[in-house]
């Protein structure tokens, strides 16, 4: 059976399109029939398998001051066209480039329905962007390696257009999109995890099915230098509430967190407090609240001079099934309180 | 997460936790081990004075912690 040769739009920034370098950032988005520039790369690795009807061109400037209304400018041009699929850049390390082919295969693939593939360095911030909405094909930084990305670029666009299987980021050359499949294999998970464990106790090499998000490190901050004189606050993620839980803390998922006042308290006593935090067995901490915000003995050393001061209040909020996003924020208000107040130290505890 | 926020505004933050390996892996700078989730500066088998002494020693691991330079991540 001959197959169709697919109809491919291409979209190209000034700069590849030959009209002019950042002089001609500001030209307003045109259609230049056939292919230009990089999109005879694209033509030569398409073969007879398709053709590139039209090249979209737009300045980077005059997208990105103003996305939306470019898109929308955009949108009806490739329409025109009816391509069966579309295909923007390379944008290699280009930001403001690398943004409009995100945001163009985004609206093409979204509003138009039509299949759409970009590529651009990893660092690229339209990666950041729109890696979760399109197939970004992962380039080198510069358009040295244009016919290796233009290749892939083809190749995983006429898959898509043919219906073929898309193996995945590995095999396919793409930014992965955080998106989780599931797949039959030929062994159970726990057989698959077994000769993982086996590889990494031999030191062979394995690949992990699960990727672990990557934490970012603070610097640390300065040590304290004269503890006699410095004050400290408590912070705890264990839900302690007054109370019936006045400011309504979450018991799970926590949005926000409480700031409760020691007054001259010697220690937390077990009437006054509640643990709103749903994770773990509170009874002990009932009994004692000190079990998890020891001000009893921050009093001793206060009195003792060991330190200079207990802050007058301590920071409460639920340490269970809270976003990333949410701790960040209470973490921040905290922290922002605490510099205000001229906090030499804190001592957080956790449950 | 909120050791190292506090971290970023330039205090020092002495983290006690049970589960320190989690504390280290995520980035908390200065980590002293808690005794139990269900108590972190806390032992309810002690009698009561001496579980004072006890929760007193943890935190004064945590106040050195406070007065330590660290490179990263450090278990007290």
């Amino acid at each position: 059976m001959e197959l169709r040769r697919l109809r491919v739009v291409h979209y190209l920034n000034q700069f590849f399109a030959r009209i002019g370098g950042e002089e001609k950032a500001n030209v307003e988005p045109r259609v230049i029939e056939g292919p230009t520039g990089p999109g005879r790369a694209i033509q030569n690795a398409l073969g007879e398998r398709g053709e590139v009807i039209a090249t979209i061109v737009c300045g980077d400037n005059y997208f990105s001051e103003n996305v939306e209304n470019a898109v929308d400018e955009i949108i009806p041009l490739v329409y025109r066209y009816q391509p069966d699929v579309m295909i923007a850049g390379p944008a290699f390390l280009g930001g403001r480039y690398g943004v409009a082919c995100g945001a163009i295969c985004k609206a093409v693939k979204e509003r138009l329905n039509i299949p759409a593939v970009t590529g651009m360095h990893a660092e690229n911030p339209g990666v950041n962007l729109f890696h979760r909405d399109v197939y970004i094909i992962q380039t080198g930084p510069s358009a040295a390696t244009m016919n290796e990305a233009v290749s892939k670029m083809v190749q995983l666009v006429v898959k898509i257009a043919e219906g073929e299987k898309i193996v995945g980021p590995a095999h396919d050359g793409y930014i992965p999109r955080g998106i989780v499949v599931n797949e039959m294999t030929g062994q159970t998970g726990a057989e698959r995890v077994f000769e993982m464990l086996l590889a990494k106790i031999q030191e062979r090499s394995y690949e992990s099915e699960v990727l672990q998000p990557k934490h970012d490190r603070v610097v640390p901050a300065a040590p304290v230098r004269l503890i006699e004189q410095a004050m400290v606050a408590l912070v705890t993620d264990g839900g302690l509430v007054p109370k019936g839980n006045p400011d309504g803390i979450e018991s799970v998922g926590a949005t926000r967190f409480g700031e409760y006042s020691l007054q001259e308290e010697v220690a937390l006593k077990e009437e006054a407090f509640d643990v709103c935090h749903a994770g773990y067995d509170s009874t002990f901490v009932k009994q004692d609240p000190n079990r998890l915000v020891p001000v009893d003995v921050m009093r001793i050393l206060e009195r003792e001079k060991r330190i200079g001061k207990l802050y007058n209040k301590f920071f409460s909020t639920t340490g269970v099934g809270t976003t990333v996003e949410d701790a960040r924020k209470i973490g921040r208000a905290i922290a922002s309180e605490l510099r205000a107040e001229g906090m030499s130290g804190v001592i957080l505890t956790s449950t | 997460m909120l050791a190292k926020e506090i971290e970023r505004a330039g205090i020092p933050v002495a983290h006690v936790c049970p589960l320190t390996p989690i504390a280290i892996v995520v980035g908390s700078n200065r980590v002293i081990a808690g005794v139990k989730i269900i108590h972190p500066v806390g032992n309810p088998e002690l009698p009561p004075a001496v579980e004072k002494e006890f929760r007193m020693r943890i935190v004064e691991k945590a106040l050195v912690a406070l007065q330590s330079k660290v490179e990263g991540p450090t278990l007290f």
